[in-house]
């Protein structure tokens, strides 16, 4: 791990080109490839990312509080807080959706602020307080936005739902949710294909009241 | 008897999904799992002339990397032709040919210990290709457009009457063309698969929407008895369709675990969903309409051109319901197909219904406008009172209550007729209605009821929640069959070890596995009065079973409520461990090879045994369904606000009356109308996949750049039900709900643009740029 940038993601072609050609060479230089046959382009972005990237980098320390445990994680550092959540503690209540930060599913609360845990690395959060929604209810008592979400059916298949509750539960701690308006702005972020998010305005509108 | 079916009560599995505890399938834990990470083509057309995989395989971890040239060899599936599995390709088994037909197309996979080592390996295979020339956009290839066959199993061209003459007799003719995107599923949950072997048998947890027919699917496709195959998948993270047939990643897990020896996870990213597991196709529909002055329709044409893909035929029919929405004495519906390079479209919400409804109910808009009639008042000029395409009465019909409570809950009579007259501040406001219409299917479904000794109940078929409340409302089914509380209830779903269920497909679910589950109930509720009536020390010893009513856990007798007991006391005195009835239902309401959404007759062969001994299935097996014709209807209504410096489109009010017989849970319903509502707005407003146009790559590949509503996209939605028990569709008498609310919608918002603005857009979605160009 010698050079930062060569750990970038190789797989994105549209990502920012760190070193060597610039962005709009580079572009320049695909476009001219991909005219007629649509191959040549391809490969010179497989050749020019393969010229450098590194070697797979070892495994980092972390300590975080989740839900309230200590936890102490050797980590390749690659791995982000979402896939430590659900691939290496079992905590598969936040989802994986889109894995760009783009829908929400995989919102969790990082020292109480939202966060999209999917561009979150884990090394970044040393020694963090994590809450995912599993943390939120206190033995049977749900939270009162998880409450109002059963109550008001402010979901279908679920799986936006630990995220959209997540974003709430920040949302009003943050003192935001003054008017529907303003709910349905700041809750933009977590997508619900089904489309319940006439039951999620709902739901958060009567939390407000108890939170 | 105990009104539970109907009630509005909470998801039985909310509470699961409110804590993060509902189990989707990337989230089983096995030990020593690995990880899988696809790679696909990134040309449209050609082959594979090398793949260097060895930089992939020296990553430390990386335990298999499987190409067309080392995978297991899979076996081609016989066609099936009793529906009971579906490939989504099934001219492209994965990984076994060098062939390109998409960009997108699996062409590895790479297993590891770790998902982080996986999807960095799979940076690292470098393909060469020799391309062949691709063709990816419809208007390249219409030359070649062919007539399509059928779409599950109804005829793809049809006509009543003679269209020429209808044209001929005319004095009002409408005719325009209009297009439909391609659109994607995006469901949240990505499409994800774990296989796990031990010795020659295969569990496999997946996110799909018909769990036998994946494992059937795949057994096919190994070569391997269904028998071996055990597929789990208790909740769905929506499917919208994209998880009806099965794609190559199901199979590719299974092989992957084959080859590594260990439990193998494979999850699709957001991009590779884009390519791989379906889409709706474009399609360009040119709609005639031909009427009288007075507006009564002398003919109806509908002609869609659709694409699939080089290795399947997938039909959009977006024509289907055109033949059964409106009274004409003349019309004819055609559907052409184009063969594309591109990945294969397949069913999404309301296929055929979603787009063929925009370009109609846009075709009665604009008729409307040249009649100066309103445009509800044409709809019920030629409202069909039975089906015109069969002469079969209606099931059950109620569209005139819905456009009646429609328009007055959208306050449609305030409405200035004329277009571009109404406006809002610096908006210009419009209204907008539509007629919404899907098929009332029904199908083949068994359940299985358990009576247990405390007087708790286990339930289960087959079946899948994808988010539309099987789980709720099949325990609702259970606890009004038995009188015993929705609580004491549990219902199990989604495990190919369960009684046969169908593809939760179609908007069938409630009403074919609701009668199995229904029938099962009242068998075994019987059952046990038998058991109580034989039983010297119960009061209820000797009476008859049709004096004997259940509530609260009790069985009582109907005219001395004080002479009973409960569940729990007749089978606690009793030797048996637990009481059980498993039913068959096999009515079905998709006709196979006629023309319309009818009934099947009633005494095919092997009736008698139907419903496997139960009275309940056999008396709902009595109903001669083939008399009618099963369709919901509903209305649509939209008021916009159109920014006329920007053409920013906001829909600020929407009213969706729908009439699906009765309905069994008014949230879990509700809810269901207003997502099809709002992926109607989606449609209407923002969704479109769009592909390079010198590539054919898919560029639109994320939730960034394919856009889905937000919350803040989002007006008030009203939904209102008729509620009339459809009498014929089952014992309870209610249809599917989860597709007719995406019908209509799209249409309702491009007649309230029209309204507000005076520009009629016929080119799906409704972007600034083409109400500004306009």
């Amino acid at each position: 791990m010698s050079d930062p940038d060569e750990n970038l993601p190789a797989q994105h072609l549209n990502s920012a080109v760190p070193s060597g050609p610039t962005r709009r060479e580079f572009i320049g230089q695909v476009a001219v490839a991909g005219i007629g046959f649509g191959i040549g382009s391809n490969l010179h972005a497989e050749d020019y990312f393969q010229k450098t990237r590194a070697a797979a980098p070892g495994e980092t320390t972390v300590h975080l509080e989740i839900n309230g445990a200590q936890k102490t994680l050797r980590l390749d550092p690659r791995v982000t807080l979402l896939d430590t959540l659900r691939e290496k503690l079992a905590l598969t209540g936040t989802k994986k959706g889109c894995d760009h930060g783009q829908c929400g599913a995989c919102t969790v609360l990082v020292n109480g602020r939202r966060v999209n845990s999917c561009l979150t690395l884990t090394v970044a959060c040393q020694n963090a307080k994590v809450t995912t929604v599993e943390g939120l209810a206190q033995g049977d008592a749900l939270h009162p936005v998880q409450a109002a979400f059963l109550k008001h059916d402010a979901f279908q298949c679920g799986y936006c739902t630990s995220g959209q509750i997540c974003s709430a539960v920040g949302l009003l701690s943050e003192g935001h949710a003054q008017s529907d308006a303003e709910i349905r702005e700041l809750m933009s972020g977590n997508i619900c294909r089904c489309g319940a998010y006439q039951n999620i305005l709902a739901a958060i509108k009567e939390a407000r009241v108890a939170v | 008897m105990n009104e539970i079916i109907g009630k509005p009560i909470d998801r039985v599995d909310g509470r699961l999904k409110v804590t993060g505890g509902a189990r989707y399938a990337a989230e089983f834990q096995l030990p020593n799992m690995a990880y899988a990470y696809l790679v696909q083509s990134t040309i449209a057309k050609g082959r594979i002339r090398s793949m260097d995989v060895s930089k992939a395989v020296a990553v430390s971890g990386v335990l298999a990397v499987l190409t067309h040239e080392n995978a297991p060899r899979l076996k081609t599936p016989p066609e099936d032709k009793s529906f009971e599995s579906k490939l989504g390709e099934k001219d492209l088994l994965p990984l076994q040919r060098d062939q390109i037909y998409y960009d997108g197309q699996h062409i590895a996979v790479i297993v590891a210990d770790t998902f982080e080592r996986a999807r960095d390996a799979a940076s690292l295979i470098k393909v060469e290709y020799d391309p062949e020339n691709a063709v990816f956009q419809m208007e390249q290839a219409l030359s070649q457009a062919y007539e399509a066959k059928e779409s599950f199993g109804r005829k793809a061209q049809s006509r009543r009457g003679d269209p020429d003459a209808g044209f001929a007799a005319a004095s009002i003719k409408c005719e325009e063309t209009y297009i439909t995107p391609i659109e994607h599923h995006n469901a949240m949950e990505p499409h994800a698969t774990i296989a796990n072997w031990n010795g020659d048998e295969l569990t496999v947890y997946d996110s799909t929407q018909w769990v036998l027919g994946t494992r059937k699917s795949i057994a096919d496709l190994l070569g391997i008895s269904a028998e071996n195959v055990r597929v789990i998948s208790p909740f769905v993270g929506g499917g919208f369709g994209s998880k009806g047939f099965m794609w190559a990643h199901p199979v590719i897990a299974a092989m992957a675990a084959k080859t590594v020896g260990r439990p193998v996870k494979l999850v699709l990213t957001r991009q590779q969903m884009f390519s791989a597991t379906g889409h709706r196709p474009r399609t360009i529909q040119k709609i005639g309409l031909g009427a009288t002055r007075e507006g009564k329709f002398t003919v109806v044409s509908h002609r869609t051109t659709t694409q699939t893909s080089v290795v399947e035929e997938f039909l959009e029919p977006s024509g289907m319901s055109t033949r059964v929405l409106y009274d004409s004495p003349a019309m004819e519906v055609k559907h052409l197909l184009v063969r594309l390079n591109t990945g294969t479209p397949c069913p999404m919400r309301a296929p055929g219904e979603a787009s063929g409804t925009f370009a109609v109910e846009s075709a009665l808009d604009e008729l409307s406008y040249k009649l100066k009639i309103d445009p509800i008042q044409l709809r019920l000029l030629n409202y069909a009172d039975k089906n015109p395409q069969t002469n079969q009465p209606w099931s059950g019909k109620n569209l005139k209550q819905c456009y009646e409570r429609g328009a007055a809950a959208i306050n449609w009579a305030q409405r200035n007729p004329e277009p571009r007259s109404m406006r809002e501040g610096r908006f210009l406001a419009g209204y907008g209605m539509a007629t919404a219409t899907y098929p009332g299917n029904r199908s083949a479904a068994s359940a299985k009821v358990q009576v247990l000794r405390d007087g708790s109940v286990i339930a289960s078929s087959c079946t899948q929640d994808i988010g539309t409340g099987t789980y709720t409302i099949m325990t609702q089914i259970v606890s009004e069959a038995l009188g015993i509380p929705v609580a004491r209830i549990e219902f199990k779903l989604g495990d190919s070890k369960l009684p046969k269920g169908p593809v939760s497909g179609g908007s069938q679910t409630a009403a074919s596995v609701g009668p199995a589950v229904q029938a099962a109930a009242l068998s075994a509720r019987s059952k046990v009065v038998k058991l109580a009536i034989a039983d010297k020390d119960s009061p209820l010893h000797g009476r008859k079973e049709d004096e004997i009513v259940s509530k609260n856990d009790r069985l009582f007798l109907a005219d001395d409520t004080s002479k009973g007991e409960t569940y729990a006391t007749i089978l606690g005195r009793s030797q048996v461990p637990f009481i059980e009835a498993e039913c068959q239902t096999r009515v079905s309401t998709r006709e196979k090879s006629g023309d319309e959404n009818t009934g099947t007759k009633k005494n095919e062969a092997g009736a008698k045994e139907s419903g496997g001994g139960c009275f309940a299935a056999t008396s709902d097996e009595n109903v001669d369904r083939e008399q009618y014709s099963f369709h919901s209807f509903g209305a649509q209504f939209a008021k916009v606000q159109v920014d006329p410096l920007l053409g920013m489109v906001r829909v600020v009010k929407w009213v969706s009356v729908m009439d699906i017989g009765r309905v069994l849970n008014l949230k879990t319903a509700r809810n269901q109308v207003c997502g099809g509502v709002i992926m109607g707005l989606g449609m209407a407003l923002m969704e479109e996949t769009v592909l390079d146009p010198n590539r054919g790559r898919i560029v639109t590949r994320d939730l960034a750049n394919y856009h889905v509503p937000v919350h803040a996209d989002i007006p008030d939605i009203d939904v209102q039900f008729i509620d009339n028990p459809d009498p014929f569709i089952n014992p309870f008498g209610g249809r599917g709900v989860g597709e007719i609310g995406i019908t209509g919608a799209p249409a309702a918002i491009a007649n309230a643009v029209y309204h507000a603005t005076g520009i009629r857009i016929r080119e799906l979605p409704i972007t600034p740029d083409k109400l500004i160009s306009a």
